[in-house]
């Protein structure tokens, strides 16, 4: 397979005119982690964006930064760290639960939409992100959005093009808003809760006013159940939520308070890279719900596939799970229950055949998918881009 | 249209073929949604014929206030089947005449649908339809302890329709983020009557993020008639802290800094001299008028939490040099500190007519930016002052015209569209909460490449293949001809 490296826009605009003409169906690829999630592509070319990096500009007091998109995360938070800030959104590191190499790359986490356990509390990738410029499938350079925090002017396709995986056109800069780093951060334990009392907990102190930036539940493990709660901000302020926390649980058991920095941050690390699964053996999907049906749809969903392992972040709302991979994967008892329940499910992991015979993404009604088609075609008119990775089924 | 004929803004010719087919048109609408939600009548139809971009003003040819979501369908499908264009309206406070209608076109407002469907706290959303008003939403959750975040200052007025095609924002955004960041879901009606339904009650999109496109869309896509929205806890407690400063250059150097410190406040307010002393004048706030600007910071939490923010930023301003720092210790002192601040549109009415602008620049600019709107203000000779959130970069210039004086209209236009351009040359854009509709359409070259507009435009085709819904909106009347001129040419007046 052939791999492009283009240097800039104009280079890449070039190129991918090229393969459309000469219909080409071309693999894009950032740092090449998350590129065995969604259906394999099957590609006669690859477009890297390794070759586009760099930070284009950064305004702490402004609390933006305009990235390429081939530039590492790394690099992005290591000069974010320098001034005391970081991504609100916390995007997710998935080379451990996907068993991928590579190096994550700023583009790579927009363009597959990852969010992390702030996702409650500031966000998700696409609401920090606040301008984008790409080349799409007909080679057009196309900018959107800008690089100030409140923007109206025309249509918002910085959303629309984050979590499209690459299917609307090569993402070659984007623009985010960034917040400071919070000086503390101090996790509550509350252990050996059931799954529904484990959400109702998490709930209630969502609905609390003391800030609470990570609400998620370890269903198994060696120490038993866990139920987990971040809190961040000025040191007395962390104190003082910790404690108001703990009152307002009391029903739920009387939790512990971590405030070893560097032991909550790995922990929230751990969670967020869905460390748990990672490296064991079954198909991971990735469930967005209800928080409150989580636990039931997760009970229901058992009875049908014995060893369906659950961890909960986002409160609730979202819910990964580890099946063992065979037939479908549960494919159809789960979207069978979503059916009932409402929501939506991605199968994040599995062999390369099962994502080919397995609808991937959830599959969308009739009408719905009919505007993402037009999307597509209006995009990529022939077609070139990761031709197939989004749709329902190969 | 008298009113618009003087001015700047042109409005494409009215389809004479469609006004020629009134009755059958009212009828089909009638046939559609009932006559008791059809307004034909001239006299009525006046009601509708602008928005709080009063200048310009259409009647449409029908208006219809539909009950259900059905309706609505039915609605828009009488409507195509004659190819006449429809505006979508929620309150009609849109200040870039985004519900303005044109004389061959029908107006669907969502005003009836004003329920409230569902609200699950324990999973913190709301549900709606879309005609109910903003401040109704907050209100509905309010002694649960939560509210809606996005508080644009028409919240008495504006609906959620609104909200939603605008993606406005409100005082809070800097922390709470404005309109789209808080929508999980929408029901709309597409202009060939599907009914389709984006997200809900989950926190991401399966597949592209077409809510995430439909917000801000203003009305372009389909009429929004129900909406599932985020809720949040009430904080424990807010207070503001009011500071004066010897020039705008100091006054932005202190944002700057209180941004960089690590302290994020839920609003932070700017406002310049002429401001300042309008709005003193107006709501006798107690605002001290010898200074050059005026920072209103506003911090939340409990009382330990807020003072000791409130102790960090004043420690940051005494850096700067204030002439005046002035925390509330009460909420009667919170209340009278926001007073001036929130009157600043109404002290303005006061002295004169005036147009209310809605740029964006980074923040770093400001006080070269508001030295330029100074100048320009001397060349144009109309005066002009300014409120901005300072936070987030979103600067309000409201200049002062005279409506009666022929020509001063059409010269704070110009002003206004040469104030726009300064924010996107500085780097930021053309509109931060108002959104497009007719009064930016001309200025988005500014901003955006054909290219740029041209990607814009297809996404429209997509949903609207037609072009029929709010046509000569948001896009330069020019670029966008060909498209809604494609499956209806329009017809010469008889
Ligand atoms: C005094 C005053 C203060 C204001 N303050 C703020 C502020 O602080 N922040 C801010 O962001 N804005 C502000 N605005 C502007 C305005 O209130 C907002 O744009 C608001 O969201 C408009 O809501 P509306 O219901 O009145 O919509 P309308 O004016 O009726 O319509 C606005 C747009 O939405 C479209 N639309 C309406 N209903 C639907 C629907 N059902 N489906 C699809 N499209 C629809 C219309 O076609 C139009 O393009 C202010 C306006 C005034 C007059």
């Amino acid at each position: 397979m052939k791999v492009h490296a283009p240097a800039g826009e104009t280079e890449l605009a070039d190129l991918v005119r090229h393969l459309a003409a000469t219909g080409t169906p071309v693999e894009v690829a950032g740092g090449r982690t998350r590129l065995g999630l969604g259906h394999p592509v099957e590609a006669m070319a690859r477009i890297t964006t390794a070759a586009m990096t760099g930070i284009t500009l950064y305004e702490p007091a402004a609390l933006t930064i305009v990235v390429r998109a081939g530039t590492p995360l790394a690099e992005v938070e290591a000069a974010l760290a320098a001034e005391g800030q970081h991504l609100p959104f916390e995007p997710a590191d998935h080379r451990a639960l996907l068993g991928s190499r590579g190096t994550p790359t700023i583009g790579g986490a927009y363009a597959t939409g990852v969010s992390g356990p702030r996702r409650v509390q500031a966000g998700a990738c696409r609401d920090c992100a606040i301008g984008v410029r790409l080349v799409s499938g007909a080679g057009d350079v196309v900018a959107n959005g800008g690089r100030v925090m409140k923007n109206v002017t025309g249509y918002d396709l910085v959303k629309l093009i984050c979590g499209s995986f690459g299917t609307l056109g090569v993402v070659t800069e984007i623009a985010f808003k960034v917040l400071p780093r919070p000086e503390m951060s101090a996790t509550l334990t509350l252990a050996g809760l059931d799954e529904a009392r484990a959400v109702a907990a998490l709930s209630r102190a969502l609905a609390s006013p003391y800030g609470v930036s990570g609400a998620a539940h370890l269903a198994g493990g060696g120490d038993g159940p866990l139920t987990l709660l971040r809190i961040e901000g000025f040191a007395a302020s962390v104190d003082y939520r910790a404690a108001r926390l703990r009152e307002l649980l009391a029903a739920f058991g009387e939790a512990t308070v971590d405030t070893d920095q560097v032991a909550v941050a790995a922990g929230w690390r751990r969670l967020r890279d869905v460390e748990v699964f990672a490296g064991r053996p079954g198909a991971v999907w990735r469930l967005s719900v209800k928080p409150t049906d989580a636990p039931l749809l997760v009970g229901e969903l058992r009875r049908r596939l014995a060893d369906t392992q659950a961890l909960y972040d986002w409160g609730g709302g979202l819910v990964w799970l580890l099946v063992a991979e065979e037939g479908d994967c549960g494919a159809a008892a789960i979207r069978g229950l979503l059916a009932r329940f409402g929501g939506h499910a991605t199968l994040v992991r599995a062999g390369q055949a099962t994502r080919r015979s397995v609808a991937v993404f959830e599959p969308q009604a009739p009408g719905i998918a009919a505007l993402a088609d037009g999307l597509r075609r209006r995009f990529d008119p022939s077609g070139i881009l990761n031709p197939g990775r989004m749709a329902a089924v190969a | 249209m008298p009113a618009a004929a003087a001015t700047l803004i042109e409005m494409p010719r009215p389809d004479a073929t469609v006004i020629a087919r009134r009755a059958e048109i009212v009828a089909a609408l009638e046939a559609a949604a009932g006559a008791e939600n059809v307004i034909s009548q001239p006299a009525e139809t006046l009601a509708y014929e602008c928005d709080a971009l009063a200048a310009y003003r259409c009647p449409p040819l029908a208006v219809v206030l539909p009950r259900t979501t059905e309706q609505v369908s039915a609605v828009l499908k009488a409507c195509r089947r004659f190819a006449v264009p429809v505006v979508p309206r929620g309150s009609g406070t849109s200040l870039a005449g985004g519900a303005l209608p044109t004389a061959d076109s029908v107006v669907v407002g969502v005003s009836r649908l004003n329920r409230v469907l569902e609200i699950d706290l324990a999973n913190r959303f709301i549900r709606v339809e879309a005609g109910i008003t903003n401040l109704a939403v907050s209100e509905a959750v309010a002694d649960d302890g939560f509210f809606y975040a996005p508080d644009p200052s028409s919240q008495l007025a504006c609906a959620i329709a609104g909200n939603v095609a605008m993606n406005s924002g409100g005082a809070h955004c800097l922390k709470y983020g404005v309109t789209t960041n808080n929508l999980l879901g929408v029901r709309m009606v597409l202009m060939n009557g599907d009914i389709v339904e984006l997200g809900g009650p989950h926190l991401d999109p399966a597949g592209y993020d077409l809510i995430g496109v439909v917000c801000g869309s203003e009305g372009q896509f389909g009429v929004v008639t129900e909406a599932v929205l985020r809720i949040l806890p009430k904080p424990e407690g807010a207070r503001p802290i009011l500071m004066g400063f010897a020039s705008n250059a100091i006054a932005g150097a202190c944002v700057a800094d209180i941004v960089k410190s690590g302290v994020l406040p839920v609003a932070m307010e700017f406002m310049d001299r002429p401001a300042v002393i309008a709005c003193e004048n107006f709501a006798h706030a107690g605002y001290p008028t010898d200074v050059a600007a005026l920072l209103i910071v506003e911090v939340e939490g409990s009382p330990a939490e807020i003072d000791e923010q409130l102790a960090r930023i004043r420690e940051i301003a005494a850096r700067h040099e204030p002439q005046i720092v002035r925390e509330s210790r009460s909420a009667v002192q919170s209340d009278l500190i926001w007073k001036g601040r929130k009157a600043a549109f109404g002290a303005m009415g006061q002295l004169a007519d005036y147009m209310c602008m809605d740029g964006v620049i980074p923040t770093s600019r400001l006080p070269g930016v508001l030295a330029r709107v100074d100048e320009m203000s001397a060349e144009y000779g109309l005066k002009v002052a300014n409120v901005f959130h300072a936070g987030d970069g979103n600067l309000h210039p409201l200049i002062l015209y005279d409506a009666n004086k022929p020509g001063d209209q059409e010269k704070c236009e110009a002003f206004g569209a040469d104030i726009l351009r300064l924010c996107v040359e500085v780097g930021g854009c053309l509109t931060g909460e108002h959104g497009v509709g007719i009064e930016k359409r001309e200025l988005m070259v500014h901003q955006y490449s054909p290219a740029d507009l041209e990607y814009q435009m297809r996404v429209k085709d997509v949903f609207d293949p037609d072009w029929l819904l709010n046509p000569a909106k948001v896009f330069p009347i020019a670029a966008s001809h060909a498209r809604r001129t494609r499956n209806h040419p329009p017809q010469a007046a008889p």
